[in-house]
């Protein structure tokens, strides 16, 4: 599609930017471009404008890492939840899918990526160093690790297991009611509300 | 098992066919490059999802088209088994089972076993050791679904070290803190592969002799000995001992990556020591052996695919491969061959059902 004819300079520009987008081909980002100018005026601005509220307003919880509109996310600054339990996982989308069954009463701890040195992600570039203050500081009574079971979350498991092992906390992984390779985002709600329940300590899960 | 009819459609050079076949022996006879091979290759991708010959699958889509399409219709255990699959150019590839979808094509394999013999079997022999250890994992793979996920989740880990070790040229504690995890994981999937790979070929090397000399008939001894890193000590430590170096090289020199098979005739490498014949005959006696397995395994007889083997083989060990043949092994099988003549004769002495297609320029007559 690279070979597209475009009438107008500033229509070729708008498909180029949506095309950048995860999913979007040339030719999805055409229609879109199309579909846009069909809209009335206010709702494009609306549109527009969340976007980039979205990029210039959005926090990242200082204790968490997870998405928030404020400083504290609603999830840290809830009273209610147990604050000793931390549930660890690699991003928002997580973050979401665990909420979303209800099951849960903990808090989080999002790492931002997952250990995977083809694509140039090392520890350093995970939230590991807050999480290791948070044990120094003896807030947490025990870890949950909630990622996914591919090589990567696997080995990002171990390796924060082993660096963290003389903590007096306990460790333990979500049941894995999710098949081997599975997305966390990708469970279903019922296989993952089950999987926090029946958790397990994270030795026997290691060969 | 076997196979009832094939529906092909824009196969590598294979415009359209749709064959019936027996539940015996099929023959495929023709000239060179009217597309017989081709043939065996479609039946041994609804095995396998994918072609035995080529590793690009857009290749095998007929040249001025778009699309390929196989479609199979098996009877195993006295059930239908209908298998799909299409490959449309620059899109996912379909694979079905009944008209249902596989979430991941590895729970396809080992449904329908099947064993090819072809002329390019002397890879084996001939090329390096990465051909060896493909041979065992496609046959382990074949009856234990558990090997290709460690085998997938062996060589994601194995790329990951590597890409660790091509970024940094020197051992600091934060390298080797991420080198201690992937060594674990590695050692023990490792060892999980290699206990795999040492039962099947404990298994199949008796099998494998027996059947050497039935075609052969000469008395000289082959051997299949299995090499790996595992014998020689604790991997993890291997591993450990051998970071330096790995560091400087920028890939992992110790694992099953690096297990080989010594073929050995007489104690001596066939691939220097071997007469042609005998280079046949061990590799025919090698695939025999490997249906033996199988059938073994499951309980029933894998499909069989001989590509070309009468061409090579002199009249006594194409003989005597017909004979094992005809001892009722096998159950269904299907041969290509450039003379009709020829493969009648052959066909006739084992007396079993047969049938014959001629293939005319990418047509079944
Ligand atoms: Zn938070």
């Amino acid at each position: 599609m690279s070979d597209i004819e475009f009438p107008s300079k500033i229509l070729e520009n708008a498909v180029n930017e949506f095309s950048r987008l995860p999913g979007i081909g040339k030719k999805s980002a055409l229609r879109l471009s199309l579909h846009i100018l069909k809209q009335d005026k206010e709702s494009v601005y609306r549109f527009a404008e969340a976007i980039t509220t979205l990029i210039d307003e959005i926090k990242y919880c200082q204790n968490c890492f997870n998405i928030s509109d404020s400083d504290i996310c609603s999830i840290c600054s809830n009273p209610r939840r147990d604050h000793s339990l931390v549930c660890v996982v690699e991003n928002v989308r997580d973050v979401m899918a665990i909420e979303n069954t209800h099951q849960y009463n903990g808090i989080y701890h999002v790492l931002g990526g997952l250990i995977s040195p083809m694509d140039g992600t090392g520890p350093d570039d995970l939230t590991i160093a807050p999480l290791e203050e948070k044990l120094k500081k003896g807030e947490i009574k025990e870890i949950i690790f909630a990622l996914s079971t591919t090589m990567e979350g696997d080995t990002t498991n171990f390796y924060l297991y082993r660096k963290f092992q003389n903590y007096p906390v306990k460790f333990t992984t979500i049941a894995r009611g999710v098949a081997i390779g599975d997305e966390l985002e990708y469970a279903d709600e019922v296989t993952l509300g089950r999987s926090l329940v029946d958790r397990q300590p994270f030795e026997k899960n290691v060969q | 098992m076997y196979l009832k009819h094939l529906n092909i459609l824009n196969y590598k050079n294979i415009a359209q066919a749709d064959p019936e076949f027996c539940d015996g022996i099929n023959c495929f006879v023709g000239s060179n490059g009217a597309g017989k091979t081709n043939l065996l290759d479609s039946i041994y991708y609804l095995s396998f999802c994918k072609s035995f010959f080529n590793s690009v699958d857009s290749h095998n889509i007929h040249h001025d088209e778009d699309f390929f399409v196989i479609q199979g219709t098996f009877v195993r255990n006295d059930q239908e088994e209908q298998i799909y699959v299409a490959l449309k150019r620059n899109q996912k590839k379909q694979f079905k089972r009944n008209k249902k979808e596989y979430g991941k094509l590895s729970e396809h394999i080992g449904l329908l076993p099947l064993v090819m013999i072809s002329p390019s079997d002397e890879r084996l022999i001939t090329e390096g050791s990465d051909q060896r250890r493909k041979y065992i994992d496609s046959v382990v793979s074949q009856y234990n679904k558990l090997y290709l996920d460690h085998l997938i989740r062996y060589n994601r880990a194995l790329s990951q070290r590597n890409a660790l070790l091509k970024k940094y040229d020197q051992l600091n504690s934060g390298v080797a803190a991420q080198l201690d995890v992937w060594d674990e994981q590695l050692a023990s999937l490792g060892e999980e592969l290699y206990l795999r790979r040492s039962e099947f070929i404990e298994q199949l090397v008796p099998v494998f002799r027996e059947l050497y000399s039935h075609i052969s008939g000469g008395d000289e001894t082959v051997d299949i000995v299995y090499s790996s890193h595992y014998q020689k000590g604790n991997v993890i430590e291997l591993l450990a001992q051998n970071r330096a170096r790995d560091l400087i090289l920028g890939y992992t020199t110790i694992g099953i990556h690096k297990d080989d098979l010594s073929l050995l005739l007489s104690g001596r490498p066939v691939k220097k020591e071997g007469s042609q014949g005998q280079k046949k005959s061990f590799l025919i006696a090698l695939k025999l052996a490997q249906f033996e397995f199988l059938a073994k395994y499951n309980g029933f007889s894998p499909i069989l695919l001989l590509d070309d083997v009468f061409d090579k083989l002199d009249m006594h060990r194409g003989k005597r491969l017909i004979q094992l043949v005809g001892e009722g092994r096998f159950r269904q099988i299907f041969i290509t061959d450039t003379q009709r003549e020829r493969l009648e004769g052959i066909v006739n002495q084992t007396g079993k059902n047969s049938r014959f297609f001629e293939v005319v320029k990418g047509s079944v007559v």
